[in-house]
């Protein structure tokens, strides 16, 4: 089956994966930053932030009105409309589209929740290939203690709770990130991702994940991507030249 | 006559949902805008409840879950055909979830207007490739019984215009803009979404009503077909009488140039 289609675009598309708590919105947002300070165009998308759909699923979510179906089902929704608003168009433009997860969150979530497989590669294979997918790996025990230390409580469909995997939440928690886990493993070649050590330092983070994007997308000499007219007035690193 | 009990997804179906022990009947009533499907809806629900039988009619986009979503979203003008398209799947998994499915196991007789049909042959009027499509609604439950109310795209006209006061912007497939007009763009978009119907109906076995007669001979045509159904005289395998008209002929009224490619 194909999955994904072989459109091919102008921009370049750079997304990042990984359970929650693994730090990878911290790292997309940095490197979105020093895109843009090196003056290229760069457009920002968040899983589950479509204006059609994002309060649908607010909804859906507090009233536990989803099943593994419909849950993967609306966050399709949401993401056909990013698709079609937000990421193909700047992608034609020139843009480079950064995306806070991408339909491989689909695709471990939704499988470790039970959905065939199959059907949700086709449910996606609307959208087009990322040419950079940074998978960033990080242990349970990591990740529960940085969410846990960012907010009272895990959050009912974050901990699988629908599942009925446990009675307890950090133990749900633990079962069904494994399981999306082992989907995100099981990714690593069938799709190319690049693995992140999400455990060392942001800093050490963000300089491999900046080395990658130089060399991969040969950032010095890809004409096809926009540029920021104004680029003349900021040096280097970014910084308007009339401010130093 | 699409299946006897029992009941059987098309695809691998809806995960953790329990199909085992459904007694009622799904029955479809699919066709155009405009071809009467509500009329024979209602017509049926009351003759079916003076039978005796429970019945739970249902439809598009009145999901607890995304109905009003849907309803709301068309009336923006930022939705696009595949958002569109995914917003329906989600509306049909969610009423198959929590109303259909439930009503069967009840034994009820669940009457809907319009199923995964529709939703399949707009996405293809739309450009959406068939195939992914259908995998799409894999998750559906396989009805008892599908009737296709068919006529041509001009037997429409007199019904939108004189029932409805006129065109409406989604009937006429105006996000994709077939035409320079709303008339112009319902001809041609209802022309592409007959060609998808009358081509799934054969995969699908579409039991097709000749839907230009008036709408008491096609109501006594689907009462005579939905009492040998619940009279269990259909039998298995036993494949409908042919269509009244031929299936595949394309008939655009009035001299509406070329179709344009979506």
């Amino acid at each position: 089956m194909r999955v994904f289609s072989n459109r091919k675009f102008p921009g370049k598309l750079i997304i990042v994966e990984g359970i929650d708590g693994s730090g990878k919105s911290t790292q997309l947002s940095l490197l979105s930053q020093w895109l843009r300070s090196r003056g290229f165009g760069v457009v920002f998308s968040e899983w589950n932030s479509s204006p059609l759909v994002r309060n649908t699923t607010k909804r859906g979510k507090k009233k536990s009105m989803f099943t593994p179906t419909t849950f993967s089902l609306i966050h399709a929704t949401d993401f056909a409309d990013r698709t079609e608003r937000y990421i193909l168009p700047p992608l034609r433009a020139g843009s480079i589209v950064c995306a806070d997860r991408y339909a491989f969150t689909a695709f471990a979530r939704d499988v470790a929740r039970g959905v065939p497989r199959r059907w949700v590669r086709n449910l996606y294979n609307f959208t087009v290939r990322p040419n950079l997918a940074f998978y960033f790996r990080v242990s349970l025990d990591v990740a529960l203690g940085r969410i846990l230390g960012g907010r009272d409580a895990l959050k009912y469909y974050e901990a699988g709770m629908d599942l009925h995997l446990s009675r307890d939440v950090e133990e749900s928690f633990r079962l069904f990130q494994g399981r999306i886990i082992d989907e995100y493993e099981a990714m690593i070649d069938e799709f190319g991702f690049k693995v992140v050590d999400a455990t060392l330092s942001i800093e050490e983070q963000q300089t491999q994940i900046r080395k990658i994007v130089e060399e991969e997308l040969d950032l010095s000499h890809a004409d096809s991507l926009l540029k920021s007219p104004w680029r003349g007035f900021t040096d280097g690193n970014g910084i308007a030249l009339n401010l130093l | 006559m699409a299946t006897e009990s029992p009941l059987t997804f098309y695809e691998e179906g809806l995960p953790g949902v329990d199909i085992s022990a459904l007694c009622g009947k799904l029955i479809v009533v699919e066709g155009p805008d405009g071809v009467g499907r509500s009329t024979q809806t209602t017509l049926l629900r009351a003759w079916l409840e003076h039978q005796g039988h429970a019945v739970m009619d249902t439809g598009m986009a009145r999901s607890a879950l995304v109905g009003k979503t849907i309803k709301q979203a068309k009336l923006g003008n930022t939705l696009g055909p595949l958002t569109l398209n995914l917003f329906y799947a989600t509306d049909i998994a969610d009423r198959l979830e929590n109303e259909i499915i439930p009503a069967l196991r009840a034994g009820f007789v669940v009457l809907t207007d319009r199923y995964i049909y529709s939703s399949i042959a707009r996405a293809i009027a739309r450009g959406s490739d068939p195939a992914w499509t259908r995998a799409l609604f894999g998750f559906a439950l396989r009805p008892h019984a599908i009737y296709y109310l068919r006529c041509e795209v001009a037997d429409l006209l007199p019904r939108v215009v004189y029932a409805r006061g006129g065109f409406d912007y989604w009937e006429s497939g105006m996000d994709v803009r077939l035409g320079k007009d709303l008339y112009e763009s319902f001809v041609r978009y209802q022309a592409k979404v007959m060609r998808a119907l009358d081509s799934m109906a054969p995969r699908y076995e579409f039991e097709i009503i000749d839907a230009s007669r008036p709408p008491e001979k096609i109501f006594a045509d689907l009462k005579s077909r939905i009492d040998k159904l619940l009279k269990g005289k259909n039998k298995k395998g036993k494949r409908q009488a042919a269509p009244r008209k031929p299936v595949a002929k394309e008939v655009v009224p009035v001299a509406a140039p070329e179709a344009v490619e979506v």
